[in-house]
């Protein structure tokens, strides 16, 4: 590998491991489509800021774009509060409006700007290496601009997670109790709100403004299948979206396409992997699980069933074996072989066409009458 | 199976062995219950026991483990066109663009098909129900501002235009002034003396005496069903509700 | 027959342009009733890679074949945010964003990757993403018609059905009405019209045309049947507004952003000027409400200040007035109302009583069970 292409991968990946802290927090806190939003309204921050400095990689483009993406949420939780529009359609109102104002002024000005449509959306993170955008201090050379501008946006990120990870977790998960113990979670919201403002637009430069959404949400999608844990979902997270990062500028390099295209998709490959196949979590595992559990709970019905009727007059009808799917509503078939389970495992002898509980199956009976109930 | 007098022995509602879970815990469990016409059934429980759950298999919105329900002999999609659902107040937003008279109308598309649309016969039927339940004069007001009286009135008018036989309501008195509420328990009423049935999940225990004939009472499992006077009892509603409830006489 | 107009095209342009607005329009009432605006801009996103392919397959930037590679990936799309949502914890608007985005991404490296080949050309695709109403043929313009009168058509015969099942899905269900067949109705609808607007508004700013019609359009009435005809007008307006602005002097901008901009700005007014709810109306109602408000609380505190102290005859000061009022200093504006009306009367220097013109005021007042509005 060159340099040039080590380069591309780091900052890759340090755009993805940036994202995906962020990212996480979104998810939890449902967020994500704001991110989307805040992605998109960095742009006219950016214009803005543009406008004002007439330089490209002036630090100001950072602020102008924080400030957008703040706000854009002010906005759109304005819109909320006049009680005519819904979050989702205040989103969707928002940052079309902003996104268009920044399109036409790039359009009506763009032979003066370096910003044409095609790095809006898909970044510019192939031309990372080049010298003018690296960081130069005399004979030294740090490398590209934008890595250390992204390591930095990582470490404030990390930062904020590790030093605010308490409030973080109690605003996430119990915002009413974390204003019963004195602390307000809008700060919290204001701060992830700035996060990802500074994120989206750091990372705008290297991969345009779709990825940012995919960054921000796939990966933390994936980790959230894997585990209960925050600090362990923040892991995961932080390392799928390395994966990411890496498999697709591969995969962008043997097909000679966008390397952010490819890093969004190959995000949505693991995620879509992980969906289906995900140990405890996954679409497989769970209809797995579901198939034993609804068996032992139709078991369980069935005993409770013969309880309900035996020694009554209709026992003969209701607990006939070839009665049963009509009057439970199984497909026959399926009552047969619960039948079946439960007198090949002593919960049920059958006498005649009759199904009888056996002592045990009586014991399971009653359990479940009991755990049918609410009493305590 | 047929004959003139077979309709009043059937059952407004027969439920076998009805069983529904959620995420495998049970919400209903094993329920039988047979519910005669022409009485006024309250359905008690404390929160979490199923009533609304119960609601909801008869008409068929939830698939249930186990178990079935008939209504006045019927298969669940026969019978559910002698049914009218009064749901709680809080399942719509209020916000939505119609007016009383809209929302009352709504009742009539069950019975028009497809394509047809309401006419003046359905704009008769809405007029009627409208000036049964009080709210003649609010017919063009717009929903979200109705207070909770009023929006329970026009629930209760939408399914009254139905001229059903059996009627399923949850919640109706919840956060309702008194004022409104006695009228739709006059209603109520006068609806069972003309021969329907209201099954109707009730929160408040203080009223089931006055209101009802009939009551169930529900957690997860039937408890107790029958009439009011001999089910409603002290003991029958600790099992219900466990320790902390009484009747204050 | 487009050719008569003085500018070649320009008819096709302006019929191509209202008809989809008029569409979007309409079908983005249901979206934002349903509360799915964003879906739209997920399908809208999602149709990219759909696109592309088609394009890839046939070898041809028709625009029906173009069309129908979008649905297929937009459908694809749908099912796949909903799939998400419901068989696993992933909540709806991260099912939401990582379809979007990665569809999107999908589609931007097949676009890249198009774009490297020798026969395609850049603009042909490109135009997609913010679109371009001067690039609508005739033959354009019949596709979209073609589009969107069976479209309406749908609208119009099951209107009652979208309008119970958007307003109260389990009682439709109840009446026996099908939702679900219903639900998926919409939904192709919906997939159906943003498949029509990518050329004209493009895939990043489809959403706004979906949303901002409805959300101006409920502003101005209560009745479904209007709040849908509106919102197909405003968005037929910015339709062609856009279209125009986008192409006027030699300068050619992307229409997208144009549109948008048009429809944000009728938002906006209808936000903050519509009677009955437009803020500044609402405002200006609850400064008035007020008014009458402290009129009637002045009233009765003197009418139970008379009634304390036995008899209207001796009235009572304005200091008295002003010591138990929760507005002190807006008594003496209230008082000369009052006296004004007739409701009151001056006994002597400075002391007021009710008159029986008040108390009957005031009595009619508080028998009458108004509806308190929200």
């Amino acid at each position: 590998m060159t340099q040039a292409q080590i380069e591309i991968q780091l900052l890759a990946m340090a755009t993805a491991v940036a994202c995906s802290l962020c990212g996480v927090f979104l998810l939890l806190r449902r967020m994500t489509l704001l991110s989307d939003a805040i992605s998109h309204t960095v742009l006219i921050g950016i214009v803005l800021a543009f406008f004002l400095t007439g330089d490209m990689a002036s630090p100001w483009l950072l602020v102008g774009a924080t400030l957008a993406g703040v706000f854009t949420v002010l906005m759109v939780e304005s819109l909320q509060k006049t009680g005519v529009v819904r979050e989702d359609a205040a989103i969707g109102l928002v940052f079309p409006a902003l996104f268009s104002i920044a399109v036409l002024l790039i359009s009506i000005y763009s032979k003066n700007i370096h910003l044409d449509m095609d790095a809006v959306l898909v970044g510019k993170i192939a031309l990372t290496p080049l010298p003018s955008r690296r960081l130069e201090f005399g004979e030294y050379d740090f490398g590209p601009k934008s890595l250390a501008l992204m390591l930095a946006i990582i470490t404030i990120n990390l930062g904020f997670i590790i030093l605010f990870f308490k409030e973080l977790k109690v605003s996430t998960f119990d915002p009413a109790f974390s204003k019963a113990i004195g602390f307000n979670p809008y700060w919290i919201h204001l701060g992830l709100v700035v996060s990802v403002s500074t994120t989206a637009v750091a990372s705008f430069d290297a991969v345009g403004s779709i990825l940012v959404v995919a960054l921000m949400a796939a990966p933390a999608a994936t980790a959230y299948l894997l585990t209960d844990k925050l600090s362990i979902m923040l892991v995961w997270s932080c390392l799928i979206g390395m994966l990411s990062a890496v498999l697709g500028y591969w995969l962008a390099h043997f097909l000679d396409a966008s390397i952010a295209g490819s890093m969004s998709t190959v995000a949505g490959a693991i995620f879509g992997i992980t969906f289906f196949f995900a140990p405890e979590r996954g679409l497989f595992s769970v209809w797995q699980r579901a198939k034993i559990r609804d068996r032992k709970f139709k078991l369980a019905l069935l005993l409770v069933h013969l309880t309900q009727h035996e020694g009554t007059i209709r026992e003969e009808e209701e607990c006939n074996i070839e009665r049963l799917h009509q009057h439970l509503r199984w497909d026959e078939y399926e009552a047969r072989s619960v039948a079946f389970e439960a007198v090949e495992t002593f919960c049920a002898s059958q006498e005649n066409k009759v199904l009888r509980l056996t002592p045990k199956g009586r014991i399971i009976a009653l359990e479940s009458l009991q755990i049918g109930t609410n009493l305590s | 199976m047929t004959g003139p007098n077979d309709k009043k022995l059937e059952f407004a509602l027969e439920i076998n062995d009805l069983t529904v879970s959620y995420k495998d815990k049970p919400v209903l469990w094993d329920i039988d219950l047979e519910i005669p016409q022409g009485a006024l059934v309250g359905i008690v429980g404390p929160n979490g026991a199923g009533k609304t759950t119960l609601i909801k298999s008869i008409l068929g919105l939830l698939n249930p483990v186990a178990g079935s329900a008939k209504i006045l002999g019927l298969e669940i999609d026969q019978g559910i066109k002698k049914i009218a659902y009064v749901p709680q107040r809080g399942s719509v937003d209020w916000d939505f663009p119609a007016t009383v008279f809209d929302v009352v109308q709504m009742g009539t598309y069950g019975k028009l098909g497809w394509l047809k649309r309401p006419g003046s016969k359905e704009k008769k039927l809405t007029k009627e129900a409208l000036e049964k339940v009080g709210m003649l004069e609010l017919a063009n007001r717009q929903i979200s501002q109705l207070s909770g009286g009023q929006q329970q009135r026009v629930f209760l008018a939408r399914a009254l235009v139905q001229h059903a036989e059996i009627y399923l309501m949850d919640e109706p008195f919840q956060g309702v002034d008194s004022t409104t509420e006695q009228s739709i328990v006059e209603l109520l009423r006068e609806l069972r003396n003309k021969g329907a049935t209201a099954l109707v999940v009730h929160h408040d225990l203080q009223t089931v005496k006055d209101y009802f004939d009939w009551v169930v009472l529900l957690n997860v499992r039937k408890i107790a069903a029958g009439p009011v006077s001999e089910v409603f009892t002290e003991a029958n509603l600790k099992l219900a509700f466990g320790s902390r409830v009484s009747l204050g006489e | 027959m487009f050719e008569s107009l003085s500018v070649p095209g320009l008819g096709s342009v302006v019929a191509g342009t209202a008809l989809l607005g008029f569409l979007c329009g309409t079908l983005g009432t249901f979206a934002v009733l349903r509360k799915q605006s964003l879906m739209g801009d997920a399908i809208s996103h999602a149709c990219l890679p759909g696109l592309i392919l088609a394009f890839l397959f046939f070898n041809s930037k028709e625009s029906w074949v173009l069309m129908l590679g979008a649905a297929i990936s937009g459908t694809l799309a749908a099912m796949v945010i909903l799939g998400i949502s419901r068989f696993s914890r992933v909540k709806e608007d991260s099912s939401l964003a990582i379809t979007l985005s990665v569809f999107f991404g999908f589609g931007l490296m097949l676009l890249t990757w198009v774009q490297r080949r020798p026969d395609a050309a850049q603009a042909g695709l490109a135009r997609f993403l913010f679109g371009q109403a001067a690039t609508l043929l005739d033959r354009d313009v019949w596709l979209l018609a073609a589009i969107a009168i069976p479209c309406l058509v749908i609208v119009f015969l099951f209107w009652k059905q979208f309008q119970i099942v958007c307003f109260d899905r389990s009682f439709a269900q109840s009446l026996g009405i099908p939702v679900f067949f219903i639900e998926v109705l919409l939904s192709l609808l919906l997939v159906m019209v943003i498949v029509a607007g990518l050329e004209t508004v493009g895939v990043v700013l489809m959403s706004a045309l979906l949303v901002a019609p409805a959300v101006a359009a409920r502003q101005w009435t209560n009745k479904l049947e209007i709040m849908t005809i509106l919102a197909g007008v405003f968005g037929a307006f910015s339709g062609i507004a856009g279209a125009f602005l986008s192409n006027i002097g030699k300068t050619s901008i992307p229409t997208g952003p144009v549109i948008v901009l048009f429809i944000t700005l009728i938002v906006l007014l209808s936000i903050l000027f519509a009677p009955a709810r437009g803020i500044v109306w609402l405002r200006f109602k609850h400064w008035r409400d007020s008014k009458v408000l402290h009129l009637d609380s002045v009233l009765s505190n003197l009418l139970n200040l008379a009634k304390e102290h036995s008899g209207k005859q001796n009235g009572h000061s304005m200091a008295m007035l002003k010591g138990i009022s929760s507005n002190p200093s807006g008594v003496p504006r209230s008082v000369h109302k009052l006296l004004e009306l007739g409701l009151v009367s001056e006994v002597d220097k400075g002391l007021y009583t009710p008159t029986t013109k008040g108390e009957e005021y005031l009595s009619e007042k508080t028998s009458l069970m108004g509806a308190p509005l929200k």
